[in-house]
């Protein structure tokens, strides 16, 4: 078993590779959505070969001393060739304008995705020259051993990157299969049992990113691995194909099989008028179903059930449908707590639509519709409101709403030809 | 004024619209899943595939051309925000 980090020294991680990070065990609280009972690691590397020494990612700007000190244990700064930012979110980027400065041979590389995030962060008079962008199969050569790329955007910034060392087979992974887990032991055979933190991270995390997260990990799941080292977390030596694979299954697209396509309905209803609207809507799109298993439907008063669930719910469904009554010229809570607790999934190209009843000026539908939009599903479907009572008009256009979203969801959706300047 | 038509194909909508329109005024108004952010020609949210009638858009400019590269686009896909429709008939879908 490898020691504990030392207050200054660097860690072995295998021959001429050390960990050359922090530890931050205080800390409780992260980008504010996320918590931490163990604090955290922010983890930076060094690799050595015959002709320079690469530095992959730095540490939070408070932690910079501290990195600084395990980084001069190990290597001087004009020996430093290469730094590899595998993103640049702060808390990894936050010693880089110092470090560049201390070492004035190093070249910069960062993915293509990082060029305007570089110009927002840093002072472009310490980066003039010393910036190079790299993807997939662009190596930087250390003289006898090479550090190779892999392009995986999105996981969690849009600039993230892999960085590969072939000769150790060590995958420098960025907050890909890290977590917030504080152990100065370092190892994963050698600290506590993180898994509640590996899956939390995971979930609130990556979980936005599902798609990416699968190309990811098709690329990952071809390389011979010997070591995940993360920038967050314990540095994975032992069985690192079982992170691998626990995060293939968090990211498994559902559980009922690509095929079958869910529309889920939810409401709030005050007198039952915005519910009978609701069961409409389902009435229509089940007539437009012509087998149960086309399309998946499902009815759920937002007043029964708590967020959590319904949130793994919408990560599943295609179709997304939300009745609210008007209360002072809004949507009512229940809806809003439900939408805006959906950052943790991926919503883009889901269907959206809504209805509700309504005293006097009805802003809830709309207000809806543009919370929809602006989390990025598709609301191609004007929605319906009924004053008061709804009428036989109010529940046939509920009904052709439903019937008309499940035809959408099975490919058949009804052509309509517009003119901008009707519509706007 | 000239006028174009842009089809949507991820809603089966196909609507005309004033020449000098951006791709991304009609999605918005449509409702169709080309979904942006910053509407700069930045951040790359609103990356479109032009299924066909590539040829009606205004030529992109040296941001976008940018922008698309270090975002790794694949050929015949523009930005909503930037591609400005000049005439015509085209097809798009969210990338």
């Amino acid at each position: 078993m490898t020691a504990a980090a030392t207050p200054d020294g660097a860690v072995p991680v295998a021959p001429r590779v050390h960990w050359i990070g922090a530890l931050d065990p205080d800390l409780r609280r992260f980008d504010i959505i996320l918590r931490s009972a163990n604090g955290t690691s922010y983890n930076a590397y060094a690799v050595r070969g015959s002709q320079g020494v690469a530095i992959i990612d730095t540490v939070k700007s408070g932690f910079s001393e501290t990195f600084f000190r395990r980084l001069e244990s190990i290597a001087s700064y004009d020996e430093i060739t290469t730094v590899v930012l595998n993103h640049l979110e702060p808390d990894h980027s936050g010693a880089l304008p110092e470090l560049l400065r201390r070492a004035r041979r190093a070249t910069l590389l960062v993915s293509p995705q990082a060029r305007l995030m570089l110009q927002g962060l840093f002072d472009p008079a310490d980066l003039a020259g010393r910036v190079a962008f790299v993807g997939s199969g662009d190596h930087a050569d250390l003289g006898d051993r090479q550090l190779q790329f892999l392009n995986t955007p999105y996981l969690h910034w849009p600039d993230t990157q892999c960085t590969w060392l072939a000769a150790e087979g060590i995958l420098f992974s960025a907050d890909f299969l890290g977590c917030h887990y504080c152990d100065s032991r370092l190892f994963n055979d050698a600290v506590g049992d993180f898994r509640f933190s590996f899956d939390y991270y995971y979930r609130h995390i990556m979980r936005p990113f599902g798609s990416y997260v699968r190309d990811a990990l098709d690329l990952i799941e071809a390389l011979p691995l010997r070591v995940v080292a993360p920038a967050h977390g314990p540095i994975l030596r032992r069985d690192p194909h079982e992170y691998v694979a626990r995060y293939r299954a968090l990211a498994a697209r559902t559980v009922y099989g690509a095929a079958t396509k869910t529309l889920a309905v939810f409401y709030v209803s005050a007198y039952g008028a915005t519910r009978r609207m609701a069961e409409a809507v389902v009435a229509g799109a089940e007539s437009a179903s012509t087998a149960a298993s086309e399309v998946r439907i499902s009815l759920h008063d937002l007043e029964g059930g708590e967020a959590a669930a319904f949130v793994d719910l919408i990560e599943e469904a295609a179709a997304l449908v939300f009745g609210s009554p008007t209360i002072n010229g809004d949507a009512v809570k229940p809806v809003w707590d439900l939408l805006s607790s959906l950052t943790v999934v991926d919503l883009k190209g889901k269907l959206g639509a809504a209805f509700g009843s309504y005293g006097w000026s009805g802003e809830a539908v709309p207000m809806i519709e543009e919370r929809l939009r602006r989390l990025k599903l598709r609301v191609p479907l004007p929605g319906v409101r009924a004053r008061l009572a709804p009428t036989g008009d109010d529940f046939a256009a509920c009904h052709d709403l439903g019937r008309e979203i499940a035809l959408h969801l099975l490919g058949r959706p009804t052509p309509r030809t517009l003119d901008l300047a009707q519509i706007s | 004024m000239p006028k174009a038509s842009i089809t949507f194909q991820d809603i089966g909508v196909t609507i005309t619209v004033p020449a000098g329109t951006r791709l991304i005024e009609v999605s918005e108004k449509v409702g169709a899943g080309i979904v942006y952010g910053c509407r700069e020609g930045e951040c790359c949210t609103c990356l479109t595939r032009i299924v066909s009638g590539h040829e009606h858009l205004a030529a992109p400019s040296v941001l976008e051309q940018q922008v698309l590269r270090d975002n790794l686009a694949p050929r015949r896909h523009r930005l909503a925000c930037q591609a400005q429709v000049l005439g015509g008939c085209l097809v798009v879908q969210p990338a």
